[in-house]
């Protein structure tokens, strides 16, 4: 395939938080449109890996591109790339402070000087889009976790993104509240949005999912489509890991 | 009758321990005011052309403060230009005023404050606005205290964020090392010491004929001391504000001052508005230290009114006046920061 076709491409990627070394040896490739669903035991180096995408967590070894630019520590660059890659957290991080309106004009209008009343059209076709237009005006503590985690996958569209990393988006939900962000991914998936998600919703994965690829202790197990992941998995760790978790 | 003794039953005597300290409390309360209230009020004497009267009868002269009354409010600011002081008075009163209602709750608040302290200060000097030049070292009194306050809360609380900002910084080690030197050697010092360094070893430094007025002096003292200490309150709003939150930021692509700006700060600031305004209050008390570089501020002005030998013997008076000027201010700053506490907290969390 032409190198060029890749919007994310690591090479030998290593990271160590002190002694430990938590990424060992990682070799990536992410096609524009690709939707990819990592899993793996806690602390296997998941959200580790997704951090350095767009630089919240540093590497020492290996090489990381993002959408043809160098991830390293070229501050310009790393604003660059953030700008154009999302990230939905676990806790969803929205800004208290700030209603919903204001979490979502806040990246367009001090990252690409968007107008105010272009910004705000833009937040208010993306809460549509997530399904809670009507809560524009309130403060994130005013809402469910499930409200909370729509307005920041919206929050992040906002940035109109290449590339959205997901964080355990629906772990830290109650059970009720999983399928409506879940739901949104969904439509998001089939519009073509390049996804890495983090997560353990298998019925997320075999639905929507390119490539399902397996972590342990900082290395990449395994990978493969969806139907060949769950139903015939090549290495023990995996079964073991997929016994656990169905 | 029954009602009062019902709530009295309640309130002070629930349990014998805690009613034997109330009654304790009660009577210490009443003794006070058995003998401060025949002094105070009943003997004291309102008017009187000269203290004779006054010593003769026996209770508070109030007419010594009321003689005295042009010195401490605004010390030795010249009796023609009086109208100036007034109107700085004046200026300051509508601050309060304006800054009381919660729709002012903003950022442009501080701007609104550092033009009253410009426009206060023009007036008082009144040069470039055309009026007789009143040189630093006329101002006194309350005014002077009133100006050495609000120059000192709306410069010291930047430069104690910026500090708080430069020692959070663990990417840039050499401006957090000054920092952390900053506030600690300032810490370590009182601020006495700060103030005599400022108004007497500053000039030493400075090329002779380079004069700087020991207002200034003891502003830029006042600045440095409560920066420091603003610094140490603002790291705990900024250790407060969750990692998360800095991610989130980050991640929308946001520069560092933007970051701290738009996120972090708002949110740190507001999670300490009660211990920052305590700051601010032990700054308004600590201007009355200037006394020490010879400034006649409120305490100074009233001390020196009180060693007038035509009027000998009425300090007490003098305190209880300035104690309950103090006392306004800081009730009037600590009710003000309760307030708009509250008004955050309701606005977000529910
Ligand atoms: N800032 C840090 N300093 C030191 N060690 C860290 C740090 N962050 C993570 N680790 C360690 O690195 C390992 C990988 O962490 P990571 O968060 O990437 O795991 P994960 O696969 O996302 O797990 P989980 O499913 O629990 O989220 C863990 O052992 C963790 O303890
Ligand atoms: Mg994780």
């Amino acid at each position: 395939m032409d190198k060029k076709a890749y919007i994310i491409k690591i090479e030998q990627l290593n990271k160590w938080f002190d002694d430990f070394h938590v990424l060992i040896d990682i070799n990536l490739n992410v096609s524009s449109g690709e939707i990819l669903v990592i899993c793996g035991p806690s602390g296997s180096g998941k959200s580790t890996l997704i951090r350095c995408m767009n630089n919240l967590e540093v590497y020492q070894k290996g090489s990381l591109i993002v959408d043809g630019i160098y991830v390293g520590d070229n501050l310009k660059d790393i604003q660059k790339i953030r700008t154009e890659v999302g990230m939905v957290f676990q806790h969803f991080n929205l800004f208290p402070h700030l209603t919903v309106l204001d979490n979502l004009t806040l990246g367009p209008r001090w990252t690409k000087n968007i107008p105010l009343k272009e910004a705000k059209d833009m937040a208010m076709h993306y809460l549509e889009k997530v399904k809670i237009p009507e809560k524009f005006n309130s403060y994130p503590g005013q809402l469910s976790g499930g409200q909370q985690q729509r307005v920041a996958i919206a929050r992040s569209l906002c940035m109109r993104p290449k590339i959205i990393l997901f964080d355990e988006p629906t772990s830290a939900l109650d059970p009720e509240m999983v399928k409506e962000v879940l739901d949104v991914m969904i439509d998001l998936a089939k519009e073509g949005m390049t996804m890495l998600v983090v997560s353990h919703e298998m019925g997320f994965a075999k639905q929507v999912a390119h490539r399902v690829m397996f972590m342990d202790q900082g290395q990449i197990i395994e990978q493969n489509r969806p139907e060949e992941f769950f139903n015939n998995p090549k290495e023990e760790r995996t079964k073991l890991f997929l016994s656990q978790i169905i | 009758m029954s009602n009062i003794f019902i709530w009295g039953r309640k309130n002070l005597y629930p349990t014998t321990g805690q009613g034997i300290i109330s009654i304790a409390i009660v009577s210490l309360v009443g003794l006070v005011l058995w003998n401060f209230l025949p002094w105070s009020i009943f003997n004291a004497v309102w008017v009187a052309d000269n203290s004779d009267v006054c010593r003769q009868a026996g209770g508070a002269c109030w007419a010594f403060i009321w003689e005295k009354l042009y010195f401490i409010l605004f010390g030795f600011y010249p009796a023609e230009e009086r109208w100036r002081a007034w109107l700085v008075l004046a200026l300051f009163l509508g601050g309060i005023l304006y800054s009381g209602r919660s729709k002012s709750w903003t950022l442009s608040l501080i701007v609104v404050w550092l033009g009253l302290v410009v426009s206060m200060m023009l007036l008082l000097n009144g040069t470039l606005l055309g009026l007789p030049t009143v040189e630093t070292s006329y101002w006194g009194g309350l005014v002077l205290t009133i100006i050495l306050a609000m120059t000192g809360i709306i410069f010291s609380y930047p430069f104690g964020v910026l500090l708080a900002l430069g020692r959070a910084n663990q990417r840039l080690p050499v401006i957090r090392g000054i920092c952390v030197s900053i506030i600690e050697i300032i810490r370590g010092v009182p601020f006495i010491s700060l103030l005599f360094m400022a108004s007497l070893m500053l000039p030493l430094f400075l090329p002779s004929g380079f004069v700087i007025p020991k207002l200034v002096r003891a502003i830029v003292a006042v600045i440095i001391f409560s920066g420091c200490y603003l610094a140490e309150t603002v790291r705990g709003g900024l250790a407060a504000v969750s990692r998360g939150q800095y991610e989130a930021a980050q991640s929308l692509g946001l520069s560092y001052w933007k970051t701290m700006g738009l996120v972090i700060l708002p949110q740190a600031l507001s999670k300490v508005i009660q211990p920052t305004v305590g700051s601010f209050i032990s700054l308004f008390i600590d201007t009355t230290l200037v006394v020490i570089i010879s400034m006649y501020d409120l305490l100074g002005a009233a001390r020196a009114a009180a060693s007038d030998s035509a009027w000998l013997g009425f300090a007490r008076e003098a305190y209880v006046f300035l104690a309950l000027i103090y006392f306004a201010f800081c009730y009037t700053l600590s009710k003000y920061s309760r307030r708009l506490e509250k008004d955050i907290l309701t606005k977000k969390v529910h």
